[in-house]
């Protein structure tokens, strides 16, 4: 019964059909209105700083809402789903002086994934189920000084940035990931360190997990935040042999159909794209509906660009579900030869 | 060894492309991509930022001063500079400190930080110290097998690791290659370990096989340059995907202190290696002679030395520069007004076009005024205003004024940052604001920019929504912009419509923004009659040229709105009611009448040649060398504004002098644009059995069967009694003739590639060349149409064998046989040319039509050939709804979608 509870490789699902990436976790934690008191247990007593909306924390402190939101997208019909690691580096804890949990996040996180993909693989052998190791960006960059005065100077170097990313994914690894998603890359240099750290890791365990990797690109000017137009962006990641790459966050579906449209275009890699629920209302909220981004993801699909899709910020299991759906109606991008 | 010949050093392009299908092509990036493509143009690398070979840049960063520092870097790219070397190896400096400060300081400066990095050193802790820093994907230079096998495979592991392309030296355990032979053992040894035992990519391996200097007197050295261009050669040819660059300044070290000589051997010296097949290089672009500008005399002893022609080149080329040492390059350069005020020295550098010293000078009215504003307002504006007035009392023109408008921006953008920060002082005053778009479905801009740059120089903020604008994105952006103003551009027919549509959608949503109409097909007359009356809200006035945008502008906005619009207002209605009297005078003919006119030619076996070649041929790479024999230059001073006939008018008394200097400068770009390859020229040709049916044209196959039809119009007006109703179709023998004849189609374009070139140059605030760039491209693309339809007429077709015409009969159409343009007067119907893109497969050559049949790129030109010795080209003229009717049922196309194609001609 071993080889029938193998899953087959994501690359062989991705030849086949389009897979559905899931959706926000914040905004999805937010829902359940948790306090001060949800973020800690007694191993937390040492830290005086509110941990209040340090959601990584919630794989440890909360693990059954967390397994909760896994199991919504799941039933929505996600096909991957992404770990509670966003901010599970030492670099992004330093903020909440939580540097030191950084190595059970990963594991935990990656665990509570595990099983509750696992249980909807069971349920359905045919929709293998996937989990994500989800890479943040940190909130340091590598290539932007942040003292305007001071151009030249770097908060963060490559070096502390690929030993972070490099503890992150072993914690991942070890807690059972089956790729590892570097996204909302902001700044391209951030995101060439994890891939340092993954080349590194690959050499040191012998194991190659795919990566997939996302860029964000803020606003209508078209790049990054580092700068990098699309292309620019791209050609700088390439020598990665990458699962995928794409774009997420920052925009919603419609505007950022002509970026993705670029990668589909220029790169022989699958396409992935998270898009936020729309774009923050005038109070800030997500107000897109499953509706409306079904609608806006249609052009996706009809234009044939995409081979992983799920939302960003914003987004909960009913567009997940709006997608899902729609997915399956669509055959995936080809790769060249 | 047996004297090697010129052909023996160049490389065999086929071969090059044959062999590099196989890999993507080199990309690099900065903040913006740079894509190597196997026929690629020669990539420039910038060779300033380097320590050992900068003295000035050298004295910079000892001194701290990264300022100034990064202006050399900035300089560099301004200059063309595709890639940017740095280097820092110099024993008295911390080379890794500084190598990533320098690299820190460039991100931060977008003008620099959009081209790649090359990081250069001969440390690799430098080097990686480099890669650690750089977002985008750099060039390494460099790593060998100096130190063996292991530490080459090691670094070239990391390189790739940190995302980066590797310039590899020609050097190994034993030392550098200086023979050819050691050169390619080398250069095979290294790439065999890179792509087999490293993986690395083909493509992202450049070879450096050593640029070693000629005339040392060393009889071992005579052979340094042939090697280099040999070596070039075999790895091009053997080394699948390979690159070759070389730093070029080396070549002529003998010849330090004399630049004159100097010049003239990096010259030859690339020209030579880039036949050879070294794709890229590190060079100094002002160190550099125009190849065909070097003296023959000069040139002959440079490449007496560079290809080992005769014993005694050294001796003649030392002797030759013994002649010309300490001559510096002679420019009649007065600067004596570099010694007046600082306002008199802008006012000189805009009317001149001068930008060496714009940011000195802007820097100096600066820090002079209270605020940066007042160096816009006042020196600058005073400047401008001077050239205003040059311009409008003919003193200048146009080239001139936007060469004014390009220091303008210059200084302008150095003020800028300034000018946010003072920003809580007040808010900036401009004449008005400007929204410019040339029209959906339309791709042309040479007008609409020259508008742009006119206005821009006198005061008005510019919004420029660029080609192809959809209506709801003008009105959306005019309404969120709050503009004063709308232009809209367009050079199709097409545009006419959409611009008639524009107008209604302004009115629908109760602008009040006036509307301005420009562009080549556009008149006073459809405005009048089809624009205004759809837009009574606000001022509708057609525009004549871009200098009078100012004076139109100026007026809209100021205190002579109400009589312009009341005089504007009146001369349209007087318009309108003219027209009405004129269509009311014309008497046209009933469709069937006018076929009944038709014209009669004979068919026969003199009229009708069989064509030496049936069906479609492509031609790639057209060498522009030959085709810019082919150029008509008078629609190309016409694009300036400058009217008259080439080439009397380069001697014409008022504008004589101006239009030299434009044709000076097109020349020049001419001339580097076909050097470096800037543009790629394709074209394809047909012809197809053909019988005219009714006023269809059947197309066959060669083995008789109907392919497709192209659908003629006819002239319907009611001509002198003996003169007939023409359609194309008349040249074409009738279906029941019993002759078996044919016809032609085009499709050639030379815009391919330009956009890369023009975005550089708008980059730089350059609009002159941007301009200048599109003029030539569009010249080029007739030219090319031109030269395809001589090729037809005497080889392809070759029914006209022996004409012997020179340029100036071909410009006046003296040859037997037309090429009329669907969409253009002879049948105004631009959706023919679907069916004639179809036939070509115009699309392999990277040609396709907009939803308005705009052709794309936009320096392209596609029509048919008519051989007949009658053949003319004519004007349709106005046709009525019968024949519209008629013409719809035979394409089996709606009759309003037709209405609306053919609006414009309907009586």
């Amino acid at each position: 019964m071993q080889a029938f509870m193998k899953k087959p490789d994501i690359q062989t699902q991705l030849e086949d059909r389009i897979l559905v990436l899931d959706g926000a976790m914040g905004t999805m934690i937010q829902g359940y209105g948790l306090q001060e008191v949800d973020f800690r247990t007694e191993a937390f007593n040492g830290i005086k700083k509110s941990l209040r909306g340090n959601n990584d924390l919630l794989s440890i402190t909360r693990p059954d809402v967390i397994r909760e939101i896994h199991e919504a997208y799941l039933q929505a019909g996600a096909d991957i789903i992404e770990t509670n690691t966003f901010s599970g580096t030492t670099i992004a804890q330093e903020d909440y002086e939580c540097e030191s949990f950084v190595d059970q996040i990963n594991l935990v996180s990656a665990q509570i994934a595990r099983q509750a993909a696992d249980k909807f693989t069971a349920l359905d052998s045919s929709k293998p189920r996937y989990v994500a190791g989800s890479i943040g960006p940190t909130n340091k960059t590598a290539s932007i000084s942040p003292d305007v005065n001071d151009p030249g100077f770097r908060s963060i170097t490559f070096d502390q940035l690929k030993v972070a990313f490099k503890q992150q994914m072993k914690g991942l690894q070890e807690g059972g990931v089956d790729l590892f998603l570097i996204e909302t890359v902001l700044d391209t240099l951030n995101a060439k360190a994890a891939l340092m750290a993954a080349f590194e890791l690959r050499d040191e365990t012998g194991i190659e997990l795919p990566v997939m990797l996302s860029g964000t690109i803020t606003d209508a000017s078209g790049r990054t935040l580092s700068g990098q137009t699309t292309e620019a962006f791209l050609i700088s990641i390439a020598h990665f042999p990458l699962l995928s790459v794409g774009i997420n966050c920052a925009l919603g579906a419609k505007n950022m159909l002509p970026y993705v449209k670029e990668l589909s275009r220029k790169s022989n890699f699958y396409i992935s794209a998270h898009p936020n629920a729309g774009l923050p209302n005038e109070m800030g909220e997500y107000d897109e509906s499953p509706e409306m981004m079904q609608d806006q993801i249609r052009e996706f699909l009809d234009q044939g660009l995409m081979n992983i899709i799920g939302g960003c910020c914003g987004s909960t299991p009913d567009h997940i579900r709006s997608i899902a759906e729609l997915c399956a109606k669509y055959e995936p991008r080809k790769l060249n030869e | 060894m047996d004297q090697i010949t010129i052909e023996q050093l160049v490389v065999n392009k086929e071969r090059i492309l044959a062999l590099n299908t196989q890999f993507p092509p080199l990309s690099l990036s900065g903040l913006e991509p740079l894509v190597v493509r196997p026929d690629s143009n020669f990539i420039n690398i910038g060779e300033r930022t380097n320590v050992t070979g900068s003295k000035k840049f050298l004295r910079l960063i000892k001194e701290d001063n990264y300022d100034e520092a990064l202006s050399v870097a900035r300089d560099q790219v301004e200059g063309g500079a595709q890639v940017i070397d740095i280097n820092m190896d110099e024993g008295m400096l911390e080379g890794k400190e500084a190598m990533v400060k320098f690299i820190n300081l460039v991100q931060a400066e977008p003008d620099i930080a959009r081209v790649p990095i090359m990081i250069d050193s001969s440390k690799w802790e430098i080097i990686e110290a480099g890669l650690k820093v750089a977002q985008g994907k750099c060039i390494v230079n460099s790593i060998s097998l100096k130190a063996g096998e292991s530490e080459f495979i090691q670094q070239a592991q990391l390189v790739k690791r940190y995302g980066a392309a590797v310039i590899v030296m020609a050097f190994d355990e034993a030392g550098q290659a200086d023979t050819y032979e050691r050169r390619i053992e080398i250069c095979e040894r290294s790439y065999l370990v890179l792509v087999d035992k490293v993986g690395f990519a083909p493509q992202d391996i450049i070879f450096d096989p050593n640029i070693f200097p000629v005339a040392t007197g060393m009889e071992e050295h005579r052979l340094n340059a042939i090697n280099f261009f040999r070596a070039a050669k075999w790895i091009r040819e053997n080394l699948p995907g390979a690159h070759v660059s070389g730093g070029v300044s080396n070549v002529s070290f003998s010849f330090r202190g004399n630049n004159v000589v100097r010049e003239a051997i990096h010259s030859a010296f690339l020209y030579h290696g880039i036949r050879a097949g070294m794709d890229m290089g590190i060079v100094n672009p002002t160190m550099l002679e125009v190849y065909d500008d070097i003296p023959k005399d000069l040139l002959d002893r440079v490449e007496d030395v560079l290809l080992d022609r005769r014993d005694d080149a050294t001796e003649r080329l030392l002797e030759f520069a013994e002649s010309v040492k300490g001559e510096t390059k002679k420019r009649e350069v007065d600067l004596s007004w570099r010694d007046t005020t600082v306002s008199k020295r802008l006012e000189h550098a805009l009317v001149h076009g001068i930008t060496d010293w714009i940011i000195e000078d802007t820097e100096t009215a600066r820090l002079e005024m209270n605020r940066p504003l007042e160096v816009i307002e006042g020196p600058l504006m005073d400047g401008m205003n001077v050239v205003g007035d040059l311009f409008g009392s003919g003193k200048m023109f146009l080239p001139q004024v936007v060469k004014s408008a390009r220091v303008m921006k210059k200084s302008v953008a150095y003020l800028e940052p300034y000018i946010e920060e003072d920003k809580r002082a007040g808010e900036s005053t401009t004449a008005g604001k400007v929204l410019l778009a040339t029209v959906k479905g339309d791709v042309h801009d040479i007008g609409k920019n020259i508008v742009g740059v006119v206005l821009a120089c006198n005061g008005f903020e510019i919004i420029d929504l660029g080609v192809m604008v959809p209506p709801e994105r003008i009105l959306a952006e005019a309404i969120e912009k709050n503009v004063d103003l709308i232009g809209l551009s367009g050079l199709i027919t097409p545009s006419l419509d959409e611009m008639v549509y524009v107008a209604k959608e302004l009115q629908r949503n109760h602008s009040k923004i006036p509307l301005l109409i420009g562009g080549a097909t556009t008149s006073r007359v459809h405005t009048a009659v089809k624009i205004e009356p759809e837009y009574q809200n606000a001022e509708v006035i057609h525009v004549l040229d871009a200098s009078r945008s100012v004076t139109v502008a100026g007026s809209l906005l100021g205190n002579d709105r109400k009589r312009l619009a009341t005089d504007t207002k009146a001369e349209y209605e007087r318009i309108r009611t003219h027209h009405a009297n004129k269509k009311a005078q014309k008497k046209m003919l009933s469709y069937e009448r006018a076929k009944e006119n038709k014209l009669k030619p004979e068919f026969n076996s003199e009229t009708i040649r069989v064509p030496n070649k049936l069906g479609v041929q492509v031609f790639e790479n057209v060498d522009l060398n030959e085709v810019r024999e082919y150029i008509d230059w008078t629609p190309f001073f016409r694009t300036w504004e400058l009217h008259g006939k080439y080439p009397r008018l380069l001697e014409d008394e008022i504008i004589g002098t101006e239009a030299k200097k434009l044709f000076n400068d097109a020349q020049e770009m001419l001339q580097t644009l076909i050097e470096e390859k800037w543009l790629t020229a394709k074209a394809v040709v047909g012809i197809w059995p053909a019988n005219a049916v009714g006023d269809d044209i059947e197309l066959y196959a060669e083995d008789g069967s109907l392919m497709d039809r192209f659908h003629m119009l006819r002239q319907q007006a009611q001509f002198a009694a003996s003169q007939p109703n023409l359609s194309l179709s008349d040249y074409i023998a009738p279906k029941g003739s019993g002759m078996h004849d044919f016809m032609g189609g085009f499709a050639v374009t030379t815009g391919l590639g330009i956009e890369e070139h023009t975005k550089r140059f708008e980059a730089q605030h350059d609009d002159y060349s941007a301009i200048m760039l599109k003029a030539l491209a569009d010249r080029l693309a007739e030219a090319l149409a031109e030269m395809m339809h001589q090729k037809v007429r005497k080889e392809i077709w070759g029914y006209a064998q022996s004409e012997s015409l020179e340029n100036q009969d071909l410009i006046d159409e003296k040859y037997q046989g037309i090429r009329p343009a669907p969409g253009y007067p002879a049948c105004p119907d631009h959706t023919e040319k679907p069916t004639l893109f179809k036939l070509l497969e115009a699309d392999r050559i990277g040609m396709e039509l907009t939803e308005s049949m705009a052709m794309n790129p936009a320096a392209s030109v596609s029509g048919w050939y008519f051989a007949h010795p009658e053949s003319r080209y004519f004007g349709l003229g106005k046709i009525q709804r019968d024949q519209l009717e008629d013409y719809a049922e035979r394409k089996n196309e709606d009759l309003q979608v037709m209405e609306r194609w053919l609006g414009p001609n309907l009586f």
